[in-house]
């Protein structure tokens, strides 16, 4: 199983597309590390730019309708190319949270007034946040306040991060 | 208690209930293209699972970037050639037989009445229009797909449009569905089935049917869903006259497939369209929705007329009537993608393909290309495409570009005003 936790990543914004996370000129990538380099590279949320702001964040906190449009699950490879494992989300398009499942990756939805509270008291500043899968519990930290989310983690999503994704679970299965 | 249509299909095809809100599915068909399946097959190869559930429920096509563009595109048609090859593939359509898979695909009529479709791309949800569960999926579900023929679902929460009233003279599905999403928002459908219902959808053509389903996904839909009916055998006949006495006894097996009376929705919207005009898009979302009227006059420096939404020979009927006689403003580029072969050429016998030339278009092979800024028609920084394809997002068709979506009649009156204008079929 992988791990889930690191510096976290606000992006303040709903609807943020797979178009965004990954242009569609770039598909064009059989090797999922090749897309590295373009990550959110059109990705329009006021004072983003990810040559600044993405190295060394490994968690994504996000609005509502995370990964809406195409069905490329290059925008999960592109998200892992990059280290990031864990996204958090008030809501996510049903492709991309299957895809993040499916690549035994976290796909965490929060109630929005959670989100809103996480925007609130920790986006202004260095913040890491971690997943406990045994305890679906979320640990976020910005020295020197911590606090621990709990989130739903449905057994069967549970089931192909344990695996390492559905491709693990199903040839075993099926 | 009563079934929906998903329901119905669910319980038709379940192998496996790993959890309890979890149905593992028997698949009847999985296509492919070639940008999200050759990560699918070099996952199995490396894995020593180099096998294919069934060569004759596997559909492949080389749509996004065709003919190659460069050496990268040229390998992802060589991967995707050679494994149809390998495995026995019969229903593989390369260059000069390849078209859009989402309108090749029904009119190969490998789509059916109650059956489960995957494919690794979003409009996948198109194929519902004919009844069946078809959802959109990423490359790890197809590749479990073309290894083992089996998908897992959530069971799925349908809800049910009621299109009422009539369309006006110049208002088209494309204007319906975007409606539809300027209303209920890019997550209004989020994990559910669309199943679209009324008197507008019965009158619909089968190409109608499609776009309305197409852009289902755009507003978070599963798939949507269309009652099949005598449209729906019409269109099938010559693929499926064996298997029954006459059309009236496949409208009444297709029957099987419309949901009881007493089905459960999670939610039921009615959707008059009587007062509906065209419409079009203005941000970058599709769900941004304003009548064509209010952004009259906006400038455009390209027109798109193609894609798995609005491609088809009806489509190209509605743009050509718009354009007959005309020429293109000077400062626009129009483009035409007949999305396949056989579109191509029926537009030709039809003299349509005569008046976008001489209207000043160009006209492109079958791809998908122009829709998604891939391998032609790639917008410049700063630059506007009137488009009937069906995204608008941010650099869609090239980096800095600007896309408005519309349908086919508003895309070629604004290709002659050289800017967004309603068409003439439209008395407003």
């Amino acid at each position: 199983m992988k791990t889930f936790g690191g510096k976290v990543l606000f992006l303040d914004r709903s609807d943020i597309n797979t178009d965004e996370i990954i242009p569609a000129k770039y598909l064009t990538e059989i090797d999922r590390d090749a897309l590295k380099p373009y990550l959110f590279e059109d990705l329009k949320v006021d004072g983003f730019d990810p040559r600044r702001d993405l190295p060394g964040r490994q968690v994504v906190v996000s609005r509502a309708n995370f990964g809406c449009g195409s069905s490329r699950e290059h925008a999960p490879w592109a998200l892992e190319a990059n280290g990031i494992r864990l996204v958090i989300a008030e809501s996510f398009a049903r492709i991309f949270r299957q895809n993040m499942f499916n690549c035994g990756l976290l796909a965490v939805e929060l109630p929005s007034a959670a989100i809103d509270r996480l925007f609130k008291e920790f986006a202004h500043r260095p913040t890491s946040a971690a997943a406990d899968i045994a305890h679906a519990v979320i640990e976020i930290r910005a020295d020197p306040h911590a606090e621990k989310v709990p989130f739903a983690l449905a057994p069967f999503d549970r089931a192909l991060v344990e695996a390492g994704g559905w491709l693990e679970y199903a040839d075993a299965r099926y | 208690m009563g079934q929906t249509v998903a329901q119905k299909i669910f319980d038709a095809h379940v192998v496996d209930r790993p959890a309890a809100d979890v149905w593992v599915l028997r698949l009847d068909a999985v296509f492919c293209h070639e940008i999200t399946t050759p990560t699918a097959i070099m996952d199995l190869v490396r894995r020593g699972r180099d096998r294919v559930f069934d060569p004759d429920r596997i559909k492949a096509v080389i749509d996004h970037v065709t003919p190659a563009k460069d050496s990268k595109t040229a390998l992802q048609g060589k991967i995707l050639r050679d494994w149809a090859r390998r495995h026995h593939i019969r229903d593989f359509f390369d260059v000069g037989r390849n078209g859009v898979c989402h309108v090749l695909f029904p009119e190969k009529g490998f789509v059916r009445p109650g059956t489960t479709v995957i494919m690794g791309d979003s409009h996948t949800c198109t194929h519902g229009a004919f009844g069946a569960f078809t959802p959109g999926v990423g490359t790890t579900d197809l590749a479990v797909g073309i290894l083992k023929g089996v998908c897992a679902f959530r069971m799925p929460r349908t809800m049910k449009v009621t299109l009422t009233g009539a369309l006006r003279p110049g208002v088209f599905a494309k204007d319906v569905i975007l409606s539809l999403i300027g209303r209920i928002g890019t997550d209004g459908a989020t994990d559910r089935i669309v199943e679209f219902d009324g008197p507008v959808v019965a009158a619909m053509n089968m190409d109608a049917r499609m776009t309305l389903c197409n852009m289902t996904v755009e507003a978070g839909g599963t798939c949507g869903i269309c009652y099949p009916d005598e449209v729906t055998v019409d269109y099938l006949w010559e693929f499926i006259r064996a298997s029954y006495p006459d059309r009236q006894a496949a409208a009444a097996d297709f029957r099987r497939w419309r949901p009881d009376p007493d089905a459960v929705y999670e939610e039921v919207i009615v959707h008059d369209v009587s007062a509906l005009e065209p419409v079009t898009t203005f941000g970058l979302k599709p769900d941004n929705v304003r009548p064509v009227r209010e952004m009259q006059g906006t400038p455009i420096d390209q027109v798109f007329i193609g894609s798995c939404t609005n491609g088809r020979l009806d489509d190209l009927r509605a743009a050509a009537r718009v354009l007959a006689g005309k020429q293109i403003h000077p400062h626009v580029r129009g483009i035409l993608c007949p999305t396949t072969p056989q579109i191509y050429s029926q537009a030709l016998a039809e003299g349509l393909i005569r008046i976008f030339l001489d209207a000043g278009f160009c006209v492109t092979n079958p791809t998908c290309g122009p829709c998604l800024g891939m391998s032609s028609g790639v917008l410049a920084e700063g630059e506007v495409c009137a488009s009937t394809s069906n995204r608008n997002f941010n650099g869609r068709m090239g980096r800095g570009g600007t896309v408005h979506l519309m349908s086919p009649a508003t895309a070629a009156a604004s290709a002659v005003a050289g800017c967004i204008r309603n068409s003439e079929l439209f008395q407003g």
